[in-house]
C-alpha cells in the first residue's frame, strides 16, 4: 500500500466533499435533525401535565411561581394540598407531579443562598415523566430569570433548583436509554450512507475506468475514501453527541477518550461496510438501496436500542451478533449512564475492531474482483 | 523487432455475445496502430483487455512483455489509457486532476513539475490550469485526459476514440501532440471513427463483429481493395463480410 496514492485519494475525496456544499450541509445537519425527530417521536409529546401544588411558603414569591406553572401550556394544576393528598393523587394516577414549595422559600430566594423547589414525580411511565420533569425544570428556570430581572433575587445568586424525587422508577430510565442508542443507530445509517455512494458514483460518472488503468491498488482506494468520509462521520458524531447531551440533557458519565475510541472503531467498520456495498453496485441508486437496507433495518431492529434483543427469535438474535450497532449501542449506553470503563467494555471494542478489519478485507477483495464490464 | 503488444486468440464473451473473437494482433514498438470498425465491433473491449481492465474469456495477451491477466500491475505501470468516455473529475481543476494522476503514478518533485509544465505547454492548456474540468470544451477535455495518461512517460499509449466530438482545429492539435510522442519513441494503439485519422497510422486493423478482418498499412489495404481511400476499403470489406454471413 502506497502512502502517496492513499493520500491522493483522500485529498481528491475531500475536494469532492467540500465542493458539494449542499450535500455537506445536509450530511452535517442530518444527525441533529434525525435525533430531534426520533428523539421526540419516541418520547411522545406531552402537555397538560396534571400537577398538584403544596405551597408551604404562601408568599408573593411562591404564589408567583405557582402562577408561572398555571401560565405554561405544559401544565395543568389539578388542586392544592399537602404531602398526603399528593401521594394519594399520584397513587390514583390523578397527577404526574407534586410541586412542593418549601417554607422559607421567599427568604432563600431573596438572600440568594440558592432556593430549591421539590418535585415529587410518578415514575411509572418513565418516558413521559422524564419529559415532564424537564418541562418543570424549564418553568422554574424561567421563573428564576424573571425574578432576578425584577430585582427579587441578587444578580449573583444561583438559579432556583428544581429537585425531582421520583417514585416507583427512580432513575427514569427510558429516555436516557433511548437517546444514546438512538445516536448509535443514526450514526450507523449516516456513516453507511456517506460511503455507500462513493464507488458507485465513480462507476456512474465513468471515472472508475480511468482510475483503474493506473497502478492504484484497491486497498488504497478503499482506505483513502474511508478516511475522507471518516472526517465527516466524526463531525456528525460530535453533532449527535452535543445535541443528545444539550437538548435531551442525557447525562454523560463515562470517559471521553473511550467514547472517542469506540466512535472511531464503529465509524471505520460502518464506513468500510458502505464501501463494500458500493463496490458491488454500478449505479448510485442500487448502492443507495442496498445501503439503506443493510444499515437501517439492522440498526433499528437488531441493535437493541429500543427492542430488547433477548426477546427476539433465535435466528434474529444470532444475526444481531454481526450488527456493529448492537455493540456501539451497548457501549454508548454504558458510557452515558453508568460511566463504566475499558475493563468492562473491552469485548465490545474488540468486536468493533474485528468487524472493521473483516469488512475492510471483504471490501478490498470485492473491489479487486470488480472489472470494468 | 519484437512485438510490444501481442495477442493470441484473444476472446471475450458477454453471455451469448462474443464481443472479441480470437484476435491475433502483433504491434511493434514505436508504431502507431489504428483500430477501426463499426459500432459494437469490439474495439473498446479489446483495449480494456490489453490494459488489464477486463479479463479475457479465452486466449492471452502480452503488453510490454507482461501477461495482462497475471501481471496487471506491471502492465499498468507501463501504459497510459484514455477511455472512450471522459473519465476525469468534473469538479476538480485541470491542475488538481493532473496532480491526482501524478500521485497515482508516483511522479514527484522536479520531474513532476517539469513534465506537467511541458505537457501544459505542448497542449496549450496553460491558461486553463485552474479551470474545473466540467467547464472545459470537448477538445480541451480530451487534451486534459491525454495529459493525465502521459504524466508517467508510459511506453505504450492506448487511446479509445480520443478525438470523438472534437472540432477539426483541436483534432489537428491533437495529432501534432501524437506525432511528438511518436518521435519520443512511444507506441500508440488507438481506435477511431475517423478514417482520415486511420490513414495517418502506420497500420490499420479493421474489426467487424469481434473479428479482425483486415490488418495492414493503409496503402496496402487500398491497393488490395482497389480503392482511392480507406472509406472505400472499409465499406467494401464490411459489405462483403456481411454478405458472406447472409449465406
Ligand atoms: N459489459 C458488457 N456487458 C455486455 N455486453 C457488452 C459489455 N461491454 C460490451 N458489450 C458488447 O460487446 C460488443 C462490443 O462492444 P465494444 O464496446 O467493445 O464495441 P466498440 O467497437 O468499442 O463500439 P463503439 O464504436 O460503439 O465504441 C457490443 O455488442 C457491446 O454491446
Ligand atoms: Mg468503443
Amino acid at each position: 500500500m502506497s502512502y502517496r496514492r492513499t493520500r491522493a485519494i483522500l485529498i481528491k475525496e475531500l475536494r469532492h466533499i467540500l465542493r458539494d456544499s449542499r450535500s455537506l450541509a445536509l450530511a452535517l445537519a442530518m444527525p441533529a435533525m434525525m435525533l430531534l425527530l426520533y428523539g421526540y417521536a419516541l418520547s411522545l409529546d406531552v402537555d397538560h401535565i396534571p400537577v398538584m401544588v403544596y405551597d408551604q411558603d404562601g408568599t408573593d414569591a411562591s404564589r408567583n411561581l405557582v402562577r408561572q406553572f398555571q401560565g405554561s401550556r405544559f401544565f395543568e394544576i389539578r388542586g392544592f394540598g399537602g404531602y398526603g393528598e399528593i401521594r394519594r393523587a399520584i397513587d390514583r394516577s390523578k397527577i404526574l407531579i407534586g410541586i412542593v414549595i418549601p417554607r422559607g422559600f421567599s427568604g432563600e430566594v431573596a438572600s440568594g443562598r440558592g432556593a430549591a423547589v421539590q418535585l415529587l414525580v410518578d415514575g411509572t411511565d418513565s418516558n413521559t415523566s422524564a419529559i415532564a420533569v424537564g418541562y418543570a425544570e424549564g418553568v422554574v428556570q424561567a421563573y428564576s430569570a424573571e425574578w432576578r430581572a425584577r430585582g427579587g433575587m441578587p444578580p449573583a445568586a444561583p438559579a432556583i433548583d428544581a429537585r425531582a424525587r421520583v417514585w416507583y422508577n427512580s432513575s427514569l430510565q427510558s429516555r436516557n436509554y433511548i437517546v444514546p442508542g438512538l445516536i448509535a443507530v443514526i450514526l450507523m445509517i449516516l456513516a453507511g450512507q456517506l460511503t455507500s455512494l462513493t464507488i458507485a458514483r465513480e462507476w456512474e460518472m465513468g471515472t472508475m475506468e480511468q482510475v483503474l488503468s493506473t497502478p492504484l491498488r484497491p486497498t488504497e482506494m478503499v482506505f483513502g475514501k474511508m478516511l475522507a468520509y471518516f472526517l465527516v462521520g466524526l463531525a456528525d458524531s460530535a453533532v449527535a453527541l452535543v445535541v443528545g447531551v444539550s437538548v435531551f440533557s442525557v447525562p454523560f458519565r463515562g470517559n471521553v477518550l473511550l467514547l472517542a475510541l469506540t466512535t472511531c472503531l464503529f465509524l471505520f467498520g460502518v464506513m468500510f461496510w458502505g464501501i463494500f456495498v458500493s463496490a458491488g453496485a454500478k449505479t448510485q441508486a442500487e448502492a443507495f438501496q442496498l445501503g439503506i437496507l443493510t444499515t437501517f433495518l439492522p440498526g433499528f431492529l437488531m441493535s437493541g436500542f429500543v427492542f430488547a434483543i433477548d426477546t427476539m427469535p433465535k435466528v434474529i438474535q444470532v444475526i444481531s451478533l454481526a450488527v456493529p450497532a448492537r455493540y456501539f449501542v451497548t457501549t454508548l449506553k454504558a458510557l452515558f449512564l453508568k460511566g463504566v470503563g475499558l475493563h468492562v467494555l473491552w469485548p465490545q471494542l474488540v468486536f468493533l475492531a474485528v468487524f472493521a478489519g473483516l469488512v475492510f478485507l471483504r471490501a478490498v477483495s470485492k473491489l479487486k474482483r470488480q472489472k470494468v464490464a | 523487432m519484437p512485438a510490444i503488444i501481442e495477442t493470441h486468440g484473444l476472446t471475450r464473451r458477454f453471455g451469448g455475445l462474443t464481443a472479441v473473437d480470437h484476435l491475433d494482433l502483433s504491434i511493434e514498438a514505436g508504431e502507431i496502430f489504428g483500430l477501426v470498425g463499426p459500432d459494437g465491433a469490439g474495439k473498446t473491449t479489446t483495449l480494456r483487455m490489453l490494459t488489464s481492465l477486463l479479463d479475457p474469456t479465452e486466449g492471452s495477451a502480452r503488453v510490454a512483455g507482461r501477461d495482462v491477466v497475471r501481471e496487471p500491475q506491471a502492465v499498468k505501470d507501463q501504459i497510459g489509457y484514455m477511455a472512450q468516455r471522459f473519465g476525469l473529475y468534473l469538479d476538480l481543476t485541470v491542475q488538481e486532476n493532473m496532480d491526482f494522476y501524478a500521485d497515482l503514478f508516483g511522479i514527484v518533485g522536479a520531474e513532476r513539475k517539469a513534465l506537467a509544465a511541458e505537457l501544459l505547454h505542448m497542449t496549450r492548456m496553460d491558461p486553463f490550469r485552474n479551470r474545473q474540468a466540467g467547464q472545459l470544451s470537448g477538445g480541451m477535455k480530451q487534451k486534459l485526459a491525454l495529459m493525465c495518461t502521459l504524466l508517467h512517460r508510459p511506453r505504450i499509449l492506448f487511446l479509445d476514440e480520443p478525438t470523438n466530438g472534437v472540432d477539426p482545429v483541436s483534432r489537428r492539435d491533437f495529432w501534432t501532440i501524437l506525432y511528438q510522442l511518436l518521435k519520443d519513441g512511444i507506441t500508440i494503439l488507438m481506435t477511431t471513427a475517423y478514417l482520415d485519422e486511420a490513414e495517418r497510422c502506420n497500420r490499420v486493423g479493421l474489426m467487424y463483429k469481434g473479428r479482425l478482418i483486415r490488418c495492414d498499412t493503409p496503402a496496402a489495404l487500398k491497393r488490395e481493395a482497389g480503392s482511392e481511400d480507406l472509406e472505400g476499403v472499409f465499406v467494401g470489406t464490411i459489405r462483403a463480410a456481411a454478405a458472406l454471413e447472409e449465406r
